[in-house]
Formats: C-alpha cells, sequence, structure tokens
C-alpha cells in the first residue's frame, strides 16, 4: 500500500508476546501447510493469529519479532509485510471494529448515510474510537459484496443491505453488548433479488424448476 | 434465456446446506474418479473445446493456459493456485461459489490439478471472507474424510492436498504474480514476466494460477463435454457465466446466465429494470471498476461478453455490472474509483505510484469543476502516461475508468468547469 503504515508509538507497544498453548498448536498445523523450508508463506496467518489473541485485535511489534524468529526469519521481513497489509492493524482498535465500504457500488446505493449514521450514532469520526474503547469506525474499500450494498463489516461479519434504520439498529444492539444478525438486513438470504430467486427454484424450495417471469420493458 | 438444468451452481443462493452430502444430491463429485481415468490429455482437451475462457478478467482460455503446463516434472513440483482474492469492485460472485457451493471448487480443484500433474493446491481467499473461508474448510475437511482428496483421492490413484490460505487485504494480490509472492509471504508486489507461473511460479516451481468460478465450473463441463458449455455463448465467447449486478437496478442480484446475454435482457430479466425504467439510465460499468464506463445508447444492444464489449471500448472483465441511473454523479462515480486505485497501488512502479495520486487529486477536483478546460486532456495524457508503464495491470485498471468517462462524459466535465468558472469570476 503506498500510503503510510507505521506500528504505533512506543508508549503502546507492549513488551512481550507469546502464543496461548492452544494458538501455538494452531500456529504449527498453519506451518505444516507450507513445504519443508517454506515455512515465510506462514507470515501472514501468524499475524491473523496473533491480532486474534492480542487484546485491541492490533498486531504488537513483539510480535512481530517473535513471528520473525518462530519462521526463522528476518525481522525486517515481518515488519514490511505486517505494513504492507490493511487488514493488520498496527494500533489497538475498538471491541467492535466498523468497516463501512464507501467504493463507488456501495456509494451509488447510499453508503454516504450509513458512514453519517455511524458518526452520528457515534459521536467519532472516521479513524477514530469512541471513549469507552467500544467502537472503532473507519472507511474500507470494495468487501465484495456488491449485490448486497450498502454494507459494513463488523469484526469477522458482514452486515448487507444497510439502511440508516438498520444501521442504527446495529450499533444500538452492539452498544447494548448483543450480538446483531449478521448478513443482509433486508430479510433476504444472499444474493438472489429481494423478493425471492427467479432462477433456481426447485433448488430453493420456492417452486418449479426453470421459468423466471417474462421481463416487462422498463420495469420499475 | 438459460434453463437451470444447464446451470453449474446451483446452489448459488445457498438455500441448500453447503455441506457435502447436499452438494452430492446436486451432482457434485459423481465419477470423478472415471474422469481422472480419462487421463491429462483428455481433460486438457475437454477444456480447450469448452471455449472457456478465464473467469477473474482478463479471460485467456483455460485450456491453452493449463498446456502450457511442463507435461513431465523436471523434479520440481508443480501447483495449482486458486485465485479467490475477489476484490475488484462490483465483484462478488466467487463468494457465493465459496460459502454455499463450495464442493464444486474442491472438486475443480481435484481435477484441474491432476491435468497439470500437480499434487498440490492453494486457495488464495481474501481474508475479509472469514466466513466464506469457514465454509470452505470445512467442506474440505469433510472432503479429506470421505477420501475424495488426500492420499489416493477419489480412489484414483492420485495424491492430493488442497490448502487454503488467507490474504490480508491488499487488492494487489488478485494479481497473479503479486498473489504468489503474498503467499510465498511477502508484500504482494507483481513480478516481472518472464519467467510466467507456468515455468517459475509458486516458490520457484511450475505453477497455474486460476480463478474460482474457471475451476469450479470445471467438473460439470468434464461431466457433461466441452461441447455443451460451448453451446451457450457466441463464438468464442462460450459457457454460462455469473454475473453480478449492482447499483441502480430494483433488484440487485447474482445470476449464472448464458454469455453473450445482452446487457438489457440481464438487467431487465434478473433484476426487475433500471431504477425508474430503462430510460432513466445514464451508464453501466460492464465488466467491474476497471473496465470503461458504457453509455446508454450502447447499453440499449450490447451483448455480455469478452468481444463484444472489446468492440465497444470496454470489457467483460468479471462480469460485475454496475448500473448508473440519471440521478448519478458520474464524475464522483469515477473519481471514487481513481481514489480506491491510488489507496491499492502497490508502490513498486513509478508510474502508477505517483499517477493514481496525480489522477485521484486531478479527478477530485474535476467533481467540484474546480479545473480549466485544457486539464481535461491534461489528466488524459497522465493516464496515458500510466497505462501501459507498469510492470502489472493495476496501472491500466486505473486510467481505463478516467479515459471513459473523458470519452464518454466530456460535456459534463466541461460544463463543471464552466460552471466553477463563471462563479468565481461573479
Amino acid at each position: 500500500m503506498s500510503h503510510l503504515r507505521r506500528p504505533a508509538p512506543r508508549e503502546l507497544q507492549p513488551t512481550s508476546f507469546a502464543f496461548t498453548p492452544e494458538n501455538m498448536d494452531r500456529a504449527k498445523k498453519i506451518i505444516a501447510k507450507y513445504p519443508q523450508g517454506r515455512q515465510q508463506s506462514a507470515t501472514m496467518p501468524l499475524l491473523d493469529l496473533a491480532q486474534r489473541q492480542t487484546e485491541g485485535n492490533w498486531v504488537p511489534t513483539v510480535a512481530m519479532d517473535y513471528i520473525a524468529d518462530m519462521l526463522d526469519m528476518p525481522a525486517i521481513r515481518v515488519y514490511e509485510v505486517a505494513t504492507f497489509y490493511t487488514m493488520y492493524n498496527l494500533a489497538p482498535v475498538g471491541q467492535n471494529f466498523i468497516q463501512v465500504c464507501t467504493t463507488t457500488p456501495c456509494w451509488l446505493r447510499g453508503s454516504s448515510d450509513i458512514v453519517k449514521m455511524c458518526k452520528d450514532e457515534l459521536g467519532i469520526g472516521i479513524g477514530e474510537t469512541t471513549a469507552d474503547g467500544k467502537f472503532t469506525l473507519i472507511e474500507v474499500e470494495c468487501l465484495g459484496a456488491c449485490v448486497n450494498a450498502p454494507m459494513m463489516q463488523i469484526n469477522d461479519d458482514y452486515y448487507e443491505d444497510l439502511t440508516g434504520e438498520s444501521t442504527r439498529n446495529i450499533l444500538d444492539t452492539l452498544k447494548r453488548g448483543d450480538k446483531p444478525k449478521a448478513g443482509p438486513q433486508s430479510g433476504r438470504r444472499g444474493c438472489e433479488p429481494i423478493d425471492g430467486p427467479k432462477v433456481l427454484k426447485a433448488f430453493c424450495g420456492c417452486g418449479a424448476a426453470d421459468q423466471p417471469a417474462e421481463p416487462k420493458d422498463g420495469e420499475a | 434465456m438459460l434453463q437451470d438444468k444447464d446451470r453449474i451452481f446451483t446452489n448459488l443462493y445457498g438455500f441448500q446446506d453447503f455441506g457435502l452430502k447436499a452438494a452430492q444430491g446436486r451432482g457434485n463429485w459423481d465419477g470423478t474418479k472415471g474422469l481422472i481415468e480419462k487421463g491429462q490429455d483428455w481433460i486438457i482437451d475437454e477444456m480447450k473445446a469448452s471455449g472457456m475462457r478465464g473467469r477473474g478478467g482478463a479471460g485467456f482460455p483455460t485450456g491453452l493456459k493449463w498446456s502450457f503446463m511442463p507435461k513431465e516434472s523436471d523434479g520440481r513440483p508443480h501447483y495449482l493456485v486458486v485465485n479467490a482474492d475477489e476484490g475488484e469492485p462490483g465483484t462478488c460472485k466467487d463468494r457465493e461459489i465459496m460459502r454455499n457451493d463450495p464442493h464444486t471448487l474442491i472438486e475443480g480443484c481435484l481435477l484441474a490439478s491432476f491435468a497439470m500433474r500437480a499434487h498440490a493446491a492453494y486457495i488464495y481467499i481474501r481474508g475479509e471472507f472469514y466466513h466464506e473461508a469457514s465454509n470452505l474448510q470445512r467442506a474440505i475437511d469433510e472432503a479429506y474424510d470421505a477420501g475424495l482428496v488426500g492420499k489416493n483421492a477419489c480412489g484414483s490413484g492420485w495424491d492430493f492436498d488442497i490448502y487454503l490460505h488467507l490474504g490480508a487485504g491488499a487488492y494487489i494480490c488478485g494479481e497473479e504474480t503479486a498473489l504468489i509472492e503474498s503467499l510465498e509471504g511477502k508484500k504482494g508486489q507483481p513480478r516481472l514476466k518472464p519467467p510466467f507461473p507456468a515455468n517459475a511460479g509458486l516458490y520457484g516451481c511450475p505453477t497455474t494460477v486460476n480463478n474460482v468460478e474457471s475451476i469450479a465450473a470445471v467438473p460439470e463441463i468434464l461431466r457433461r463435454g466441452g461441447a455443451w458449455f460451448s453451446s451457450f455463448g457466441r463464438e468464442k465467447n462460450h459457457g454460462t457465466k455469473l454475473f453480478a449486478i449492482s447499483g441502480h437496478v430494483e433488484k440487485p442480484c447474482t445470476v449464472e446466465e448464458a454469455m453473450s446475454i445482452p446487457l438489457r435482457e440481464l438487467i431487465e430479466r434478473h433484476c426487475g429494470g433500471v431504477r425508474g425504467g430503462w430510460d432513466n439510465l445514464l451508464a453501466v460499468i460492464p465488466g467491474g471498476s476497471s473496465v470503461p464506463v458504457l453509455t446508454k445508447d450502447v447499453c440499449d444492444d450490447v451483448l455480455m461478453d469478452f468481444d463484444s464489449l472489446r468492440e465497444v471500448g470496454s470489457g467483460l472483465g468479471t462480469a460485475a455490472v454496475i448500473v448508473m441511473d440519471k440521478s448519478t454523479d458520474i464524475v464522483y462515480a469515477i473519481a471514487r474509483l481513481s481514489e480506491f486505485y491510488k489507496h491499492e497501488s502497490c508502490g513498486q512502479c513509478t508510474p502508477c505510484r505517483e499517477g493514481t495520486g496525480w489522477m485521484m487529486r486531478m479527478m477530485q477536483r474535476m467533481v467540484r469543476g474546480e479545473a480549466t478546460l485544457d486539464e481535461i486532456d491534461l489528466l488524459w495524457d497522465v493516464t496515458k502516461q500510466v497505462e501501459g508503464h507498469t510492470i502489472c495491470a493495476l496501472g491500466d485498471a486505473a486510467a481505463w475508468p478516467i479515459q471513459g468517462l473523458i470519452r464518454n462524459f466530456r460535456p459534463e466535465m466541461e460544463r463543471r468547469i464552466k460552471e466553477y468558472r463563471a462563479r468565481i469570476a461573479a
């Protein structure tokens, strides 16, 4: 990435890191996916594992050093990977890490309203974290759910087919400490049309095979 | 119009379980061993006969690409790498395969790997697709447990391992050599070609990188025959294809259709039409953000295939159709893409690293009209300095949307500039 991504300032950096026994098992399985001598391939999955283990959902520099040792590589090779890929947080983020997609397909479907609702409801701007540490808000590039736009990702979950109102409901639920239902908020299951599948009906348990309705010219 | 019996991805909408039992009920893993027994040459010949062109954007013939792999190993292992780094704005089709129909992909990996004499496949999936990766991994685990992959896969005598590797938020890793770099644990920066991956790819070994949809279609193509697949679409543009239609349509959706379907039919038959009716259409980006925008008069009768869209100065790309009605600020829509490419440039080549920034900043001024008329030509010139002067196609991809805008919507750009200049003069 050509924009600057730098590790968090020294005062935020912990002084030690080690995988938990559970994560050490996971790490060994990850390393075993790659051929002998190609353990460097495990850099990315181990950074992800370290991030998931770290309070604040980020990768401290000491964790990068730990991974470099584990994989027998120069630390700089891990630093350059950690700073290149945007999913590695280089400083702590809130418990709910909100990433609103604002790339063109989401923008066309109203992502500006979603961003505004998040800002208003959380009282923070882009790149900021609420004082209670519960929410961090950022804008991101295309998350690959464009037919379910607009959408946002919160931690590992996609929330799709958003409106201002459903966005507020999701945030309210999170504020209460509950987990909102992930996926499309519109009632549809996935990427089928909003009023139900027009094809594959027999596979969707909603009708006989094949024929969709005849198209209406300029149907509105 | 394509009938359900000819659709490959029958669980596209995920109403059935993605697991092995349901997948077998849909016909996956049927007679896989028999397909392998027909041999490598037969598989590659069927893929050539199918006319399949790669579904990841570039549209290179899949069977031909496979035939570039060495016929004999020189001691180095061969690899299949599946590009599941779906990140081209507008594109969200591979996601559906991986979360709802993952066994099509796993079976395809086995058949493709066997054909290319690879005993291992790596699927590189974008890191944001956490749940898609989770479903896919569960499906892989099931396939191992059932003996479909692993040692003596499907009882065929071929040993085959399949691994998932998660990315971490870099669009550039959709470029095949950047993807290989990333899989090796490095920054995702594209390699100079040659050598091509078929000679020196992953770990310096013969490697083929294919898109998810290309590989997932393979089992059905082999079961039904290349001639079946090639019976859809026009000459040199064959097969069925997943189309993802987003933006200003009544009902955005993803659907598998025959190649060469008219764009208008695709939108009206499957998406309930353009919001406000066909005459309310302003423009369409027909193949993901990298391809130039089309105006309505072209959309009226253009066909959705590689050659038809190339003839009108655009491209099929990933078949991600982004529809914009007349309420759209078309200059902003493209400027936002410029911001995307600026964000995603890996920084390796100067024309792209610097050029994407220049283009983004100029486009942001064009949105407000804060420019002079001759700066439109200057902007065009900048796109031409970037296009074709970088290692990978990201530079081209950043240039083309702007070129499409200038070619098709120059009067709108000029109007904004004139209004702005009149405003500051007053």
